[in-house]
């Protein structure tokens, strides 16, 4: 049972994870909360859904399921990337230097533009994603640990250990965290500011893509509406860490899968969402800078 | 090689610059004094273009700078040692001069220039690897111009190098400055410590609320008497 529980939260955590570090990064460089962000994971998981009507209807078959999974994967990631950016240039980039309330109520329209459009679109109900998994899965001290939870967890591995290297290792990322640390000094160099605003938002939103699809895998189901728990949930999870750090991030996002599995698992699943929500209020009161925060009070 | 003509700019509702005129001609070292406040890190931050004027007009080697980003303007040859050295306190030393960098293409000059800048301030190659943050305040400032300068510029600001240090770095920092120069780099230099500033410049404007209200040769102003008693000490 807890090693069962364990699982099941780090596969859920993971997913949080992932979506937890597009709220981070673009906190750490603009100092605001994408309340848009849940959306598009909610638009990756459709995008799945749409790559994998296009390659049927086309007839294209493939030797495995793995290759359509990547294809859906790779159009989610650029079609979420591409929202981003788009979402970034008009509904936040006019309104900087106003007060900061200017873009987060934006954030919200954009995402209430968003779920609509979706519920149009798409329609209200649910919708059932493909099943791309046949695997068994393994055992593992007597409990299951099936394919997809270990693809989520191998992928959302995958993904976090790339974002550090580009971070770290690679140009644009080494830019990404000049400009979160001082702006204005940032273009002193000759970092083109908007540009790397663009590349984070890019970046995070390809995550939150992949995110939404590996959960539509998940759960089998998806609607307009699944980006809003989710996202306030990544978000929860980038407090917890430390809002504006990314291995806080990571860290709050598998830390808040496991305490929701482990109270579902012993208290009761009814009282899942209240786990994370007592959190999220716990620790804006007594640790608001999160486990990995430092200097909140230079940002408020 | 930078003009400002009747230069005008607003913080907000501070009218910070009232009509500022000047000139840094190739390889010259021309310095702006005066007290705080007197608008001489709004001069620099307006040829950087963060500060965006409301009238006049700056130009640099013929072009008008107005309509130029701030990032762009680096890649014309112009970098900034700021106020308050402001290095990325979380990236490394070396990540913070690869910053400096940034706009430049060419992996072997700027291993060169990197090179010069280890053997202009041989502390900062020790400590390389080590997150600005945890540097002195002189090393700092080392960091700060050492990063200023990976951009090669053709013209570099500074806004008080000297501030805040013990007098040993002092003398390292005017010492470096006059090597910078010899290499053929203008310098925009601002100071509070006006009698070093003069003795290693060419030309001299003082500021006084917004505006240049006295310019010439270093050494004519040096003898100045209303110079020597607002700003070198009676």
């Amino acid at each position: 049972m807890l090693v069962q529980q364990l699982i099941n939260g780090l596969t859920l955590g993971s997913v949080y994870a992932l979506i937890a570090l597009g709220y981070t990064m673009v906190y750490g460089i603009i100092e605001l909360i994408n309340f848009a962000h849940g959306e598009i994971y909610m638009l990756g998981a459709y995008m799945g859904i749409i790559t994998f009507g296009l390659l049927t209807t086309l007839h294209l078959t493939f030797p495995t399921s793995g290759a359509a999974l990547l294809i859906m994967m790779v159009m989610a990631m650029l079609f979420c990337g591409a929202c981003g950016i788009t979402i970034e240039r008009l509904a936040y980039r006019p309104l900087r230097g106003a007060s900061r309330l200017a873009p987060l109520i934006s954030a919200l329209g954009v995402s209430i533009f968003l779920q609509n459009f979706v519920m149009l679109a798409q329609g209200p109900r649910d919708k059932g994603f493909p099943h791309l998994f046949a695997g068994e899965g393994i055992d593992l001290f007597g409990s299951r640990i099936s394919a997809i939870q270990m693809f989520i967890m191998a992928t959302s591995v995958l993904m976090m250990a790339a974002l550090q290297l580009l971070v770290h290792r690679t140009k644009i990322g080494k830019a990404m965290r000049a400009t979160a640390q001082d702006m204005q000094m940032a273009s002193l160099v000759g970092i083109d500011v908007d540009r790397v605003i663009s590349a984070t938002f890019l970046i995070g939103s390809a995550l939150a893509g992949v995110a939404g699809i590996m959960v539509g895998m998940y759960y089998g189901l998806i609607n307009f509406f699944i980006g809003y728990i989710a996202g306030i949930k990544a978000f929860t999870a980038a407090v917890l860490g430390g809002i504006g750090n990314i291995p806080g991030a990571m860290l709050g996002g598998l830390l808040l899968g496991l305490i929701e599995a482990l109270g579902a698992g012993y208290i009761s699943s009814e009282y899942k969402d209240v786990f994370a929500f007592a959190i999220l209020v716990l620790v804006l009161i007594f640790r608001p800078s999160g486990l990995l925060g430092k200097d909140i009070s230079r940002r408020v | 090689m930078l003009r400002l003509d009747d230069v005008h700019a607003h913080y907000g509702m501070i009218h910070a610059l009232r009509g500022v005129s000047l000139e840094v001609k190739k390889g010259q070292i021309v310095c702006l004094i005066g007290a705080n406040g007197a608008g001489k890190s709004s001069t620099l931050m307006a040829v950087s273009g963060l500060l965006r004027p409301n009238a006049g007009r700056i130009v640099f080697e013929g072009d008008d700078l107005a309509e130029v980003p701030s990032h762009a303007i680096v890649e014309r040859g112009i970098s900034q040692v700021p106020e308050g050295r402001r290095i990325f306190s979380k990236l490394t030393v070396l990540e913070n001069l690869e910053m400096g960098a940034y706009t430049r293409t060419g992996e072997d000059s700027i291993r060169q220039d990197l090179d010069w800048v280890f053997g202009l301030f041989p502390i900062l190659a020790e400590r390389r690897f080590q997150m600005g943050g945890t540097l002195s305040g002189g090393e700092q400032q080392m960091l700060a111009i050492g990063r200023a300068l990976m951009a090669r510029p053709r013209l570099l600001l500074m806004d008080e190098p000297s501030l805040g240090l013990a007098p040993k770095f002092v003398e390292t920092i005017f010492e470096v400055i006059r090597q910078i120069n010899t290499r053929g780099t203008a310098i925009l230099l601002v100071e509070q410590n006006a009698h070093m500033a003069l003795s290693i410049a060419s030309r001299g404007y003082v500021m006084e609320a917004g505006r240049i209200v006295l310019e010439d040769d270093a050494t004519s102003l040096m003898v100045n008497k209303d110079v020597q008693k607002a700003y070198l000490g009676g």
